[in-house]
């Protein structure tokens, strides 16, 4: 803060370039209304890619570990979805599903699949070969082995998938509304009213919804850390060394 | 095939004529001479490229006994134990367990792995009922039997305890719960104390003798400890490497019960001797060979 101010006295730079931090904050209060709007929107776009990420992204393990041909087959194809650079497929979404929260969602959840799809599939397949046999030795069946051993086992490794996928749903989140903020003109996330602000020169404004696009990527994770430990804090290291801390 | 028809008409006919109580006696002196709890005729693996891990087991293993099976590394012990057990298949020969298949006799053999092997996301209780749960068993009647399981392994203490709340030794009693659970009458076990300290060892021992002792399953062990062997074992079966085959089997005729005073009598240390050579005897043609 001090260095921010410094830095501003020192050099006289003027306040399209570099605001001061009460400029900011007069902007953040004049204008809470918009800036709480646009973070809702934001919010919700990230809450639902991630969401519906994590859904399908699930669901696409599981059918994963269901054989190793399966995975073999169309594996590549999740590998093919995380190196395509999302900003290069968005005019794509944009054009295909029109401007609006449904196109940044669609971005959001193209983000965090792979992560997710990754881990959690990693998770299902790598339970202990004795567990397995444990399971067989009581006559299980797939259903149960799936339901009652592989999928708890997975839990902290798609738990892992999610926690990066968290943190980049806002990413994504952001760089489709950069591209596809609104569907009207005025309303929009914070990625929108970034671009609307600096076209418009408005630097403090733009700081603050900088900084709110920050609190936003912090309450992600923590959500995510906390949905976490509420699953695995009973039993598994990670969650409980987290809770240590 | 036909030792399965004929245990089951048995039963049949002893549950028609008396009751259950006594058709449980009754069932048991008939099958008593029927069948053995395991027997292998032949039994003979051999892996895709055509290496023979087994050749030509042929065992025998009567209801009650306690056999150990006891070799040098590579000679295909655990392997004897996946087979019995159905989870990898004869490649010749033919396995029975209680005259049934392997597989067909999963629900009357418990196996007990060389670690622990407990789901850490359930607590003692939901672990050792893991078994009963599988086969479907009902929420009462199965609380009522793990209840029962953990009171005799000594476990109903922690049995609201997640396995990484526990040290080796208790995780080792609750596989030992979980595997009696089912009320198996064959115990097939993987060297499952080998991890153990050999206080904590010593002590699982004698507790497995005094299960043995009050639940009357059969067992087939599979350990390196030739003092382990010995101590538990009603035979030992030691079998020779490359490609492993039975080379001796020894009866241990030490009275039971054995306790502390087992291990320091003259007779523990002679069958431990004799064990140790017929093991160094295999050990040596394995390397000439």
């Amino acid at each position: 803060m001090l260095v921010w101010v410094g830095v501003i006295w020192a050099f006289g730079i003027p306040a399209y370039m570099l605001p001061s931090p009460a400029r900011v904050v007069a902007a953040a209060v004049n204008r809470f209304g918009s800036l709480m709007s646009s973070l809702g929107i934001s919010a919700a776009a990230a809450v639902g890619g991630l969401a519906g990420a994590v859904l399908v992204g699930v669901a696409i393990s599981l059918s994963f570990a269901q054989s190793a041909w399966v995975r073999r087959m169309f594996y590549p194809y999740t590998v093919l979805l995380q190196t395509v650079p999302i900003v290069a497929i968005t005019p794509l979404i944009l054009m295909w599903v029109g401007p609006g929260l449904y196109s940044v969602m669609l971005i959001t959840f193209l983000i965090c699949l792979p992560p997710i799809i990754a881990n959690t599939t990693q998770g299902l397949i790598s339970v202990d070969r004795n567990l397995v046999d444990l399971f067989l030795m009581h006559g299980a069946s797939r259903r149960q082995v799936l339901l009652k051993l592989r999928l708890p086992h997975a839990m902290p490794s798609m738990f892992a998938g999610i926690r990066i996928a968290g943190g980049i749903a806002v990413i994504g989140a952001l760089t489709g509304e950069l591209f596809a903020g609104s569907a009207r003109v005025g309303v929009g996330g914070i990625g929108y009213a970034i671009q609307y602000a600096s076209a418009q020169t408005e630097t403090d404004y733009l700081f603050a919804l900088v900084l709110a696009a920050s609190a936003l990527g912090f309450g992600f994770f923590f959500l995510v850390m906390f949905v976490e430990w509420y699953f695995l804090h009973d039993w598994h290291e990670s969650a409980r060394s987290s809770e240590m801390e | 095939m036909r030792g399965g028809l004929r245990r089951y008409s048995c039963r049949f006919w002893v549950q028609i004529n008396c009751g259950t109580r006594v058709s449980e006696t009754a069932l048991k002196t008939i099958r008593t001479v029927t069948v053995p709890a395991i027997e292998l005729k032949r039994a003979t693996k051999r892996y895709g490229s055509g290496a023979t891990v087994l050749d030509g087991i042929d065992l025998k293993v009567q209801r009650g006994e306690f056999v150990s099976v006891i070799g040098p590394s590579g000679c295909g012990k655990s392997t004897l134990l996946k087979m019995v057990a159905g989870l990898s298949p004869c490649s010749d020969g033919a396995i029975a367990v209680d005259g049934m298949t392997p597989e067909n006799a999963r629900q009357i053999t418990s196996f007990i792995f060389q670690d622990a092997t407990l789901l850490p996301w359930r607590t003692v209780r939901e672990n050792v009922g893991l078994g009963l749960e599988l086969e479907g068993v009902a929420k009462d009647r199965r609380e009522q039997k793990v209840a029962s399981v953990l009171e005799l392994v000594g476990l109903s203490k922690v049995a609201g305890s997640f396995p990484r709340q526990l040290s080796g030794g208790m995780k080792m009693r609750v596989s030992i719960a979980r595997a009696l659970a089912t009320r198996p009458e064959v115990l097939l076990l993987d060297e499952p104390f080998a991890a153990l300290d050999e206080m904590t060892r010593d002590h699982i021992n004698e507790e497995l003798l005094r299960l043995r002792e009050e639940q009357g399953w059969t067992a087939l062990f599979v350990t390196h400890s030739v003092a382990e062997a010995v101590f538990l074992s009603t035979r030992v079966i030691v079998l020779a490497p490359h490609p492993g085959r039975v080379a001796h089997d020894l009866a241990i005729d030490l009275p039971f019960p054995r306790t502390e005073e087992t291990r320091l009598s003259e007779a523990f240390e002679e069958k431990i001797a004799e064990v140790s050579r017929a093991l160094r005897s295999v050990s040596v043609v394995g390397a000439r060979a």
